[in-house]
């Protein structure tokens, strides 16, 4: 099948999107236009008021911000109809939220409820180990989760419209997400140092589609908008992630769990558009109280590592 | 192509949203020097810059991060100067005299445009789509301009005569009205509901370099 990046993601005249299917165009599009933007993690309709007036770009509507459902454990699901369409009444803003990886019928009940962007989520509890959902088929847009640029190219490759790093969640631990940044943006180079011949033998390698291997190296970047993800907790945090490529921050725990919400993600969203603005970042990052508590990620066994699900 | 004026400096207003595109795009235009990302006052109030324009991204946001930046006066100077400036979706609400369907407590606004607009006219993400709008004002008008509407705000009301319609797009279920105006010119003002910057048809972007130097030469 083929595959046409959004248009002008970067500078090059792309020159051959004349195949480009509208219904892409619109699901890329929107992720496109919260660049330089920060999602916030969200479980009722005066969090997202908060969120809103904060400056978050969207909002991601759970019941449990990763963190409890770290804690708590048992089966996580997506969230309750009900809580959704209460958070898409109180804001403008668009309105994301969690399925289970794989399950379809999750995002169909989603779609009808007309949440805006579906992340189909390894903060959820797995409802499919082999197969995500075929993403093509929506007319909603999709973001997933990846490590690398394999499992990121094999979701673009399912119809993804924006890809996020995984980090670990819940933890306000930065360091996996750092890790995920560093691992697909170094990927990324090397592709585009690869001859023909080579990018043929990685694409087998990674486990990725050979077209969309072809189209990293020639962009430089992935071919839709790439957000971090997955243990930001502080501005520095953000503008961290921002400096090392990504396009915009998703904020789960690390805003709601902590001391005063609206004040630090205030201070969040002025750090992710004034990112290489050292002075910003020194003033907003002032007396913020308390930050969520965070969690050492070397502890972390396997199985309490949300990464781990979904390849 | 006219180039009667030096080479603009174009600025794009990257507080947040898909600046980076519309930068892209001017920057491979005759009739462009350099594009430049706008994040300060100083960065607007610079003398050399030509032009402005707003991108699409999330109104509100970026409404919410000028006011506490400190460039929502320099914003609305710069657009009272005359200098040509251009606003996309986002940027469209933006530079509105009255916008509707705003966020709780209502939005700031930088105006100037005597439009009213309402935010999100079209619904939610599952509503938007991709166009063919008719605009004579481009070249090659007899080819349609792919009109990407991504939770698109409308233009309600033109409220004073010197406001141009440049382009209108078929409202679902009334495709014998004359459709709801989603393109306006107002003198140095530009504005449009849809993304030309998401795609890959530069008619809008030259038609607005064109504009840019007709305002810069006249004044």
């Amino acid at each position: 099948m083929a595959f046409s990046a959004p248009s002008n993601l970067v500078a090059q005249t792309n020159g051959t999107s004349s195949g480009l299917k509208s219904e892409f165009v619109v699901k890329a599009g929107l992720a496109q236009n919260l660049k330089g933007g920060v999602i916030m993690d969200v479980i009722n309709a005066e969090q997202a008021r908060i969120a809103e007036e904060a400056g978050a770009c969207a909002v991601m509507a759970l019941e449990r911000v990763p963190a409890d459902i770290r804690r708590d454990g048992g089966v996580s699901r997506m969230s309750d109809p009900r809580m959704i369409k209460e958070i898409i009444a109180a804001v403008t803003i668009p309105v994301m939220a969690k399925v289970r990886i794989g399950h379809f019928v999750e995002a169909q009940i989603l779609e009808h409820l007309n949440v805006d962007y579906i992340d189909e989520s390894e903060v959820l509890t797995m409802a499919d180990e082999q197969h995500h959902i075929d993403k093509s088929k929506f007319k909603v847009p999709f973001v997933c989760g990846a490590k690398n640029l394999g499992e990121a190219l094999r979701r673009i490759n399912e119809g993804a419209g924006m890809i996020r790093t995984k980090g670990e969640a819940g933890t306000g631990n930065v360091v996996e997400a750092v890790r995920h940044a560093r691992q697909l943006m170094g990927e990324i180079r090397k592709v585009q140092a690869m001859a023909e011949e080579e990018l043929y033998v990685y694409a087998k390698d990674i486990q990725a589609p050979f077209h969309l291997v072809k189209e990293v190296a020639k962009l430089g970047r992935l071919p839709v908008v790439n957000f971090a993800a997955g243990g930001v907790a502080t501005p520095a945090d953000a503008a961290l992630m921002m400096q090392l490529g990504m396009d915009g921050v998703f904020v789960g725990s690390g805003i709601f769990k902590s001391g005063d919400p609206a004040k630090r993600a205030r201070a969040i969203v002025q750090a992710v558009t004034h990112f290489q603005d050292a002075s910003v970042l020194a003033s907003v990052s002032e007396d913020l109280g308390e930050p969520m508590v965070g969690l050492g990620c070397d502890h972390l066994l396997d199985s309490e590592r949300f990464a781990n699900r979904g390849n | 192509m006219t180039t009667e004026t030096k080479p603009l400096r174009i600025g794009v207003l990257a507080l947040q949203g898909a600046f980076a595109e519309h930068q892209h795009v001017l920057a491979r235009l005759p009739g462009v020097e350099s594009t430049v990302q706008v994040r300060t006052a100083a960065a607007i109030e610079d003398p050399t810059l030509d032009a402005l324009v707003l991108p699409g991204g999330e109104s509100t946001t970026m409404a919410l991060i000028a006011e506490r930046s400190g460039l929502m006066d320099p914003l609305r100077a710069f657009v009272k100067s005359g200098k040509p400036v251009w606003g996309t979706c986002a940027g469209m609400i933006l530079l509105s005299n009255t916008a509707h369907a705003t966020k709780a407590g209502g939005q700031n606004l930088i105006g100037g445009l005597a439009v009213t607009v309402k935010r999100n006219a079209f619904g939610a993400q599952v509503d938007s789509f991709v166009a063919d709008l008719s605009i004579p004002t481009l070249i090659n008008p007899e080819t349609p301009f792919p009109g990407v509407f991504i939770r698109a705000p409308i233009i309600e009301s033109v409220d004073e005569k010197e406001v141009e319609v440049l382009a209108r797009v078929p409202r679902k279920g009334e495709e014998n009205s004359e459709g709801s105006i989603v393109a306006v010119r107002q003198g140095h003002i530009l504005a449009t509901a849809f993304h030309p910057e998401l795609t890959e048809d530069d008619r809008f972007h030259r038609y607005f370099v064109d504009m840019a130097h007709q305002v810069i030469k006249q004044k």
